[in-house]
């Protein structure tokens, strides 16, 4: 018997679900109906991703009801059940950080734990027929990959396309995506959503996790919505607007970005539209531009190049210059260069050619702490392994990078704990950091609030030039509102400011003029009036080049 | 993924309820419990030994404390151990602050001891100690702080791990010292030196006749003294600010303005002159000679100071307390149980405390969350 589309594929029921004193999630509900889209929303932290890892398996809640269908659409339960379990079921999981072997093939990635073999007694593994089946699966679901190619030489866009494939070569008729366009370029995402659209056509159920709302307009069927480890909404999307999911993952009003993106004047355009090769600005040449009401470029990069472990070239003679009161917003995918342009700023890591000047001042070969004191701040992206000492107090944390400032001179060089309080309440008041208790660790707070530490810090203080990079990933509505206005503000009372970020409508939403990186280099730079998805889509791939 | 905005509002309404010394409270419980009982641990496991000797834990215990706390002169040798386990176990804990593992406090700590003899040995003889004693410290200090340097830089400069390196510079560095003691130095048909002549330091027994016999002498006072100057030089000034926040994420001491590098390199020179002043207590409190092998594996013990007592200062001194007494209260039941008993008995206080420690902390969490 086929089952009938709109019968109940999953159910979940009042799950609950601990990790030590965190409580994921505490009375999550979810029912997915066979061959929808279902999109789950919610804020980071809302315990959406815990829920699905317990559906997939990898987690026993710890009370609760978990039913999945089987393929004749009678529901089972399988509370507390293993990822082989889930698999043999049908239920696959593609997670937000790729589980592949790098130095595999992607037809050896996908026989994993289900190795083919030859007859006879050695058991040879029998790649060939691994690869053609691959390739029979690859040719049915329009998601193409090569089988023959190492895992470690493809592109993020490439790396999942395997990652969805593997669930399904294991026969996922339920497939979970957690954050799947985190890391792709919008072409690539309006591919996957084909992917997507298909499976749905042949029946399949998907749900897709995600906290960006243009995602869930644009594909789902059926909307979920949890917050602080609860289902607070179940939605039919076509009944819906994207306000009101909203208000469902944060309990209250909120601005979207989209709305105030138009907002950020095109205070540059005159004076910015520069292109690769030719936005190296002397001095001389911006007066020329007769732009003469926009002072001096407070950073100036000239013709940067910079390595990595992988390549000698991560990135490839750029050069931009920000005005003070200026955002430069660098959109673009993922691994393009932005991190490494973002740490020989920074100072973290060697500069092979090319300059860095900031007023004027070369810093190209300066320590951290000299660029700091010439009125460097940086959000760092990695807020856990570089913004943060995880296990230092909210007080010692918001003295990271200053400590000498607030170091008694002489031979001990002791800190001075009462001014190191001072400055923490002051911080803490002035950009609300939640709970207000200066000695907690910052390991114990939201994302959110780890995230404003960060933000107090760097622009709590005098500085010049702040670098921004995925100033609001893994933060929640609330905060993010509140660092915008920040960056807003900061823009406003005359900072350059550089901004790196993922995530294109933030970019918009913010920037005076948009670059595009890609390969190493700033393909396109464009004021913001002339930027939208559409035109910076196909620089985001490489498809376009700048001329 | 996690959510951790509970846990902030339940820090928060814990921060109402006691408020600042609520974290400090919570720091010292998940400190000090797991010690305390991966020691209940060890005693049940040395009870069942001893009954398996044929004996009655009772009787041994007993006889374990009268050979130690019970009289002046046990307890007097209880404190001459502890004072060497006290230099390496404080070494240790130092350098692993700054996220360093020093395997090498033993050779650091006879580099300490060979540094003070030679000194010792070129001095005119009949000087006042309290004269001579800041040559000697200076002396063992920049004995062990080059053998410990030397791994920082190696580390700092090459990237060579500091495990590997300060295990092969045992090797190397107690072959050196026993050569330069048997070819310049030493006593004919010994393995020490002649008798340094001047400074060598009063025992507690000069000052306490009770203490006769015991070598415990004045460098325990300069441990005690290490052990709260490297307390105040992690904990309040900007150097071990910074020190801990290498130990604790490299990149975000970076981000902070600090070099790995350079704190790597000084980290490890400190580590090695903390163990390397050790060698005072030998050397100059006891036999008023350096005698290879002296260190006798306090470098290693050092290992299980620094870890029992949770690579804090303070808790390195009480944790080579425990090992002292340990050690010292095998000599005294060696009568009813056999002396291995003693090294099984230290090896499951090192294991206990390695499983305690997460797993208790993971019960303190649990049942605070309960709560």
């Amino acid at each position: 018997m086929m089952p009938t589309p709109g019968a109940p594929a999953i159910r979940l029921t009042d799950i609950h679900k601990s990790f030590g004193p965190v409580r994921a999630n505490r009375g999550a509900s979810l029912e997915v109906m066979r061959g929808e889209i279902h999109a789950l929303v919610g804020e980071n932290g809302a315990g959406k991703s815990t829920l699905m890892r317990a559906l997939s398996g990898m987690y026993a809640p710890d009370s609760g009801r978990m039913e999945v269908a089987d393929a004749d659409g009678i529901l089972h339960e399988v509370t507390g059940w293993s990822t082989a379990e889930a698999i043999a079921a049908g239920v696959g999981m593609v997670h937000q950080h790729f589980m592949l072997v790098s130095t595999l093939t992607v037809a050896e990635n996908l026989m994993l734990g289900a190795e083919l073999t030859k007859d006879g007694a050695l058991r040879v593994l029998d790649t060939a027929r691994a690869a053609r089946e691959v390739d029979a699966l690859s040719q049915r679901t329009g998601l193409r990959v090569n089988a023959l190619q190492r895992v470690s030489e493809l592109s993020v866009g490439e790396a999942q396309r395997v990652e969805i494939l593997k669930a399904l070569y294991r026969g996922a008729r339920t497939l979970i995506l957690d954050e799947p366009t985190a890391v792709l370029s919008p072409p690539e995402v309006a591919e996957l959503w084909q992917v997507l659209r298909h499976m749905r056509a042949r029946g399949e159920t998907i749900v897709l996790i995600t906290h960006k709302l243009d995602e869930v307009m644009s594909i789902s069927d059926t909307v979920t919505v949890m917050r602080h480890g609860r289902t607070t909404a179940r939605l039919r999307t076509a009944d819906t607007t994207p306000p009101e999911i909203a208000r469902e993952m944060v309990g209250r009003d909120v601005v979207l970005a989209t709305e105030m993106r138009q907002d950020a004047a095109m205070a540059g355009e005159g004076w910015a539209v520069a292109r690769d090769g030719e936005s190296v600005a002397p001095a001389s040449d911006a007066r020329s531009l007769g732009t003469s009401s926009f002072p001096l470029p407070a950073l100036e990069v000239r013709v940067l190049a910079v390595g990595n472990a992988r390549r000698t070239r991560a990135v490839d003679d750029v050069s931009f210059s920000i005005s003070p009161g200026e955002i430069l917003g660098v959109a673009g995918v993922e691994g393009n260069g932005q991190t490494e342009l973002i740490e020989a700023i920074a100072g973290f890591r060697q500069v092979r050619s090319g300059s860095i000047l900031l007023d004027h001042r070369d810093i190209t070969h300066t320590a951290v702490r000299a660029r700091g004191q010439a009125g460097l701040s940086h959000i760092p992206e990695d807020r856990h392994a570089r913004g943060l000492v995880l296990d230092y107090s909210i007080a010692e944390n918001l003295i990271l990078g200053q400590q000498h400032r607030f170091a008694r001179g002489g031979f001990l060089n002791t800190l001075d704990g009462d001014r190191i309080a001072d400055n923490a309440r002051r911080q803490i008041a002035a950009f609300d950091i939640r709970p207000n208790d200066p000695t907690l660790p910052a390991r114990a707070l939201s994302g959110g609030n780890q995230q404003k530490i960060v933000v107090a810090r760097e622009m709590g203080r005098d500085f010049r030039v702040l670098l921004a990079a995925q100033p609001t990933r893994g933060v929640d509505v609330g905060a993010i509102e509140f660092i915008h206005a920040q960056l807003r503000g900061a823009r406003d009372a005359g900072k350059a400011i550089l901004l790196v970020s993922a995530d294109l409508a933030e970019i918009l939403a913010l920037s005076d003029r948009v670059a595009v990186m890609y390969g190493g280099r700033f393909v396109v730079v464009l004021p913001r009036a002339q930027a939208s998805e559409s035109v910076l889509g196909p620089y985001m791939t490489g498809a376009e080049e700048a001329a | 993924m996690s959510s951790s905005g509970e846990v902030a509002r339940e820090a928060s309404i814990r921060s109402q309820t006691a408020p600042r010394s609520g974290a400090v409270w919570i720091r010292l419980e998940e400190s000090l419990l797991p010690s305390l009982v991966a020691l209940l641990v060890a005693a049940i496991v040395g009870d069942i030994l001893i009954v398996v000797f044929g004996q009655s834990p009772g009787a041994v215990y007993r006889l374990l404390l009268e050979g130690t706390w019970g009289n002046s002169y046990g307890f007097g040798q209880v404190l001459y151990k502890a004072t060497t386990l006290t230099f390496t176990g404080l070494a240790i804990a130092f350098a692993l602050r700054a996220g360093l593992f020093n395997i090498g406090a033993e050779s650091q700590l006879a580099a300490g001891g060979f540094a003070a003899a030679t000194v010792g040995l070129a001095l005119p003889p009949g000087l006042p100690w309290i004269a001579t004693l800041p040559v000697y410290v200076a002396a063992a200090a920049l004995g062990g702080g080059i053998v410990g340097g030397t791994a920082g830089v190696l580390k700092a400069r090459f990237g060579a791990h500091e495990v590997i390196t300060t295990i092969m510079l045992n090797f190397v560095v107690l072959a050196l010292l026993s050569y330069l003691t048997a070819a310049h130095l030493n006593v004919p048909e010994t393995l020490h030196t002649t008798e340094i002549r001047s400074g060598a330091l009063p025992r507690f027994s000069d000052f306490f006749a009770s203490f006769h016999g015991s070598a415990v002498n004045v460098v325990l006072l300069l441990a005690v003294l290490a052990c709260a100057g490297a307390w105040w030089y992690l904990f309040h000034t900007r150097r071990g600010f910074e020190l801990r926040a290498v130990g604790l994420q490299p990149e975000a001491a970076e981000y902070g303005g600090v070099r790995p590098g350079v704190v790597w390199t000084r980290a490890m020179a400190i580590s090695g002159a903390i163990a390397g002043l050790g060698g005072l207590n030998f050397v100059l409190g006891y036999k008023h000679y350096y005698e290879e092998g002296f260190a006798g594996g306090a470098g290693f013990l050092g290992i299980a100071v620094a870890l029992v007592g949770g690579t804090h200062p303070l808790g390195a001194a009480l944790a080579a307390l425990l090992f002292a007494t340990i050690s010292q209260g095998g000599l005294a039941v060696n009568a009813l149980v056999p002396k291995q008993f003693v090294e099984v008995l230290q090896a499951v206080v090192i294991i206990a405390v390695a499983v305690s420690v997460p797993e208790v902390r993971r019960m303190i969490r649990a049942q605070r969350k309960r709560a």
